[in-house]
């Protein structure tokens, strides 16, 4: 397809909503940072500039050394490294099952998945509450894992669903002419061709778990099970927020998440199913 | 080497009935091609001879042994698919080997054979590439080479060369042609392109609307075709059809003329008349059966192609081979070739005098063809 040049304006006004976008979605991550490298005294003396005329690191070392952060840290890891592997497993089962089967129930299913993320989250914290307390799971960090599990699935599951309607069914049937079992089919040639899906959907159910608050607000008040966002609160004192190394704190925060879309994202680049059909 | 049968196959999609009373024998070495519009149940069919897709009722047999419930990887047959299917994220050599590597064949055999295929399909020089880095035409190559490189009892073909420019169709299908008889094996090849079912097939299978109308081979289909379906359907360009007065020993046009037709029974029954573009000549103004006005006229060079307008008719079409010196507007004669027309009853079945040659379409014997002389490549309009 040949489009014509655009006009010299356009490209200029293109570029520059891009920019004012780009600003706007970035700018509060710009003031975590810099909140977090400004020295105590000038944090409400410099509030408004926007570079302090002096910086420091000790944020980062208290933070680091003398608070529960890597406590809370490692939490976090665990919970949201175990809830996206979980999630993952079970919601590519599913999805391969919704795209490749015609099963009975099937519609019915999907519907009560679709009907689970109807509700707001506040509605059944307390239902939530009662069930993990009976089974004398509070304060554990398995019980997250389960919990988010459960409300990561239905949208997982729709994504890896996605994922594979878009790998071509001739494929598997090629796979199966060829001598494989559907499973060996699988293996070989679907799993491969899912590998951008599956990172999707770690990396969606991973962040989701790494930010959730109020379930772990909820279920974890042991100072030892917290995840890192109810950690962050514990900077929140009754008389001052330690604004610094809250700052710093969340920057520190942000380093898994970018490694773990550093990690995924050359799944994430399409294009790895182009060439399976004539084109 | 195989060969297939189906009795009294049926395919039900819930209650919708997709084919019905699918009874084929396929001989052990032939080119089976089926044919038929799009969504009459081809690919369907292929499918369950693959084991793809489930037999509703029926028997499916090869060399004798039923295999309804046998998977595809135990039926020892290669397809070739519509979109070729290759596995994008293998190279071309592991592509055309990864049948041979799933059975954990020898490793140096596998590379032989890749080798082998490779050279003959003239792949040689990518089979480190990838199938996206691939042209359409060597995406079908390694497509064909997946499948001949374990040699298996037969091969199913799903409209492989639809996705290919005209050119290259051309040069493919000759290829399939020439890989049948290299090889022998069965194939049975699904289009919907007449012109490959005609060029290709041993015999052909007209369907429509999931019934078998006519099983036989491409001479037969053409000369004496069993009821206006496949009359229309093969033989390009379309015959024509007129309605008509049954009569004793002939048949009335609508516009009064009467065509003797000595040769052909049950005149009484007819409706319609079938006549090849082929079997239309046309003479001077004044002689000939019919009277018309040459409304378009197509010089093709080998051929010409006349669109007359009859009075109270409409449009008949007229092929002859050379250059006609007619244009547009000429008042011309017409004189049908009744030797060669077709009449067809109310329900569409031709009326034919039941003649031994007749019978044979349905007697299921494979009669080998080469392919030089072929007497239907003078009839056919090939696009090329
Ligand atoms: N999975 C299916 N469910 C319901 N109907 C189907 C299914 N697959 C094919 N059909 C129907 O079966 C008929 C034959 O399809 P197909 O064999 O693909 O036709 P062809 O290959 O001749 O174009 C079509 O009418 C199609 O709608
Ligand atoms: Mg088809």
């Amino acid at each position: 397809m040949a489009v014509a040049r655009s006009h010299p304006a356009l490209t200029v006004g293109k570029y520059a909503a891009l920019l004012g976008y780009l600003t706007f979605a970035l700018f509060p991550l710009y003031w975590l940072f810099k909140i977090a490298i400004t020295p105590d005294q000038l944090i409400f003396t410099e509030g408004t500039n926007l570079w302090p005329s002096a910086l420091t690191i000790d944020n980062f070392r208290t933070v680091l050394f003398q608070t529960d952060f890597l406590a809370y840290f490692g939490n976090s890891l665990f919970v949201s490294l175990g809830t996206a592997a979980v999630t993952t497993v079970i919601a590519a089962g599913a999805g391969y099952a919704f795209s490749r089967f015609d099963f009975g129930g099937k519609r019915l299913i999907i519907a009560v998945m679709l009907v689970t993320q109807m509700f707001p989250l506040l509605m059944i914290i307390a239902p939530i509450y009662k069930i993990v307390a009976s089974l004398g799971m509070l304060n554990s960090l398995t019980s997250l894992i389960v919990v988010y599990t459960a409300f990561n699935i239905p949208f997982a599951t729709f994504l890896m669903q996605s994922f594979f309607d878009g790998i071509p069914k001739d494929l598997e049937e090629a796979a199966m002419m060829d001598g494989c079992s559907r499973f060996q089919a699988l293996r070989k040639v679907i799993f491969p061709l899912t590998l951008p899906g599956l990172g999707a959907t770690l990396g969606f159910v991973f962040t989701a778990a790494w930010s959730e608050l109020l379930f772990a607000l909820m279920l974890i008040s042991k100072n030892e099970a917290m995840t890192f966002p109810v950690g962050l609160l514990t900077f929140v004192s009754k008389f001052s927020v330690d604004w610094g190394q809250m700052m710093a704190a969340g920057v520190l925060a942000l380093i898994p998440s970018c490694l773990f879309f550093i990690f995924i994202q050359r799944y994430l680049v399409q294009g790895l199913t182009s060439g399976a059909v004539k084109g | 080497m195989a060969r297939i049968e189906l009795r009294d196959v049926v395919k039900r999609y819930g209650a919708v009935e997709v084919l019905r009373d699918i009874n084929l024998d396929i001989q052990d070495g032939e080119f089976i091609v089926l044919v038929g519009p799009s969504g009459c149940g081809k690919s369907t069919l292929l499918r369950m001879i693959a084991g793809l897709e489930p037999i509703t009722e029926g028997d499916f047999t090869i060399d004798g042994v039923r295999m309804n419930d046998v998977r595809p990887r135990d039926r020892d047959i290669a397809m070739v698919f519509q979109s070729y299917a290759l596995y994008p994220h293998m190279d071309v050599a592991r592509n055309m080997g990864f049948s041979m590597e799933i059975r954990k064949d020898p490793v140096q055999d596998r590379i032989d054979r890749v080798r082998g295929a490779a050279d003959t399909l003239g792949l040689s020089a990518l089979t480190k590439r990838l199938p996206k880095a691939l042209s359409g035409g060597q995406r079908q190559r390694v497509a064909m080479g997946r499948a001949i490189i374990r040699d298996p009892r037969a091969f199913l073909f799903d409209e492989p060369l639809s996705n290919l420019d005209a050119a290259l169709r051309v040069e493919m299908r000759l290829e399939i042609a020439r890989l049948h008889q290299k090889l022998g094996a069965t194939m049975v090849y699904v289009t919907h392109d007449q012109v490959e079912a005609l060029t290709l097939a041993d015999r052909i299978v007209v369907l429509n609307g999931g019934d078998i109308q006519q099983v036989g081979s491409p001479l037969e289909l053409y000369e004496r075709p069993a009821n206006k379906f496949v009359a229309q359907f093969i033989g390009s360009p379309t015959m024509n059809v007129l309605p008509v007065t049954g009569g004793d020993h002939g048949v009335t046009v609508a516009n009064g003329v009467t065509l003797a037709l000595p040769h052909l029974p049950d005149t009484l029954q007819a409706t319609e008349l079938g006549i090849r573009p082929e079997h239309l000549d046309v003479v001077p103004a004044g002689a000939g059966e019919i009277a018309g006005v040459a409304d378009v006229v197509e010089h093709l060079g080998s051929d010409t192609n006349i669109y007359a307008n009859i009075e109270g008719l409409g449009s008949l079409m007229i092929r002859k081979h050379g250059n006609i010196p007619i244009r547009s507007g000429d008042r011309l004669g017409l004189r049908f070739q009744t030797e060669n027309a077709h009449i067809f009853a109310a329900d569409g079945t031709a009326l034919r005098r039941a003649t031994g040659s007749a019978d044979k379409a349905e007697s299921g014997h494979a009669p080998t063809r080469s392919l030089d002389s072929d007497p239907l490549a003078v009839l056919l309009e090939d696009p090329q």
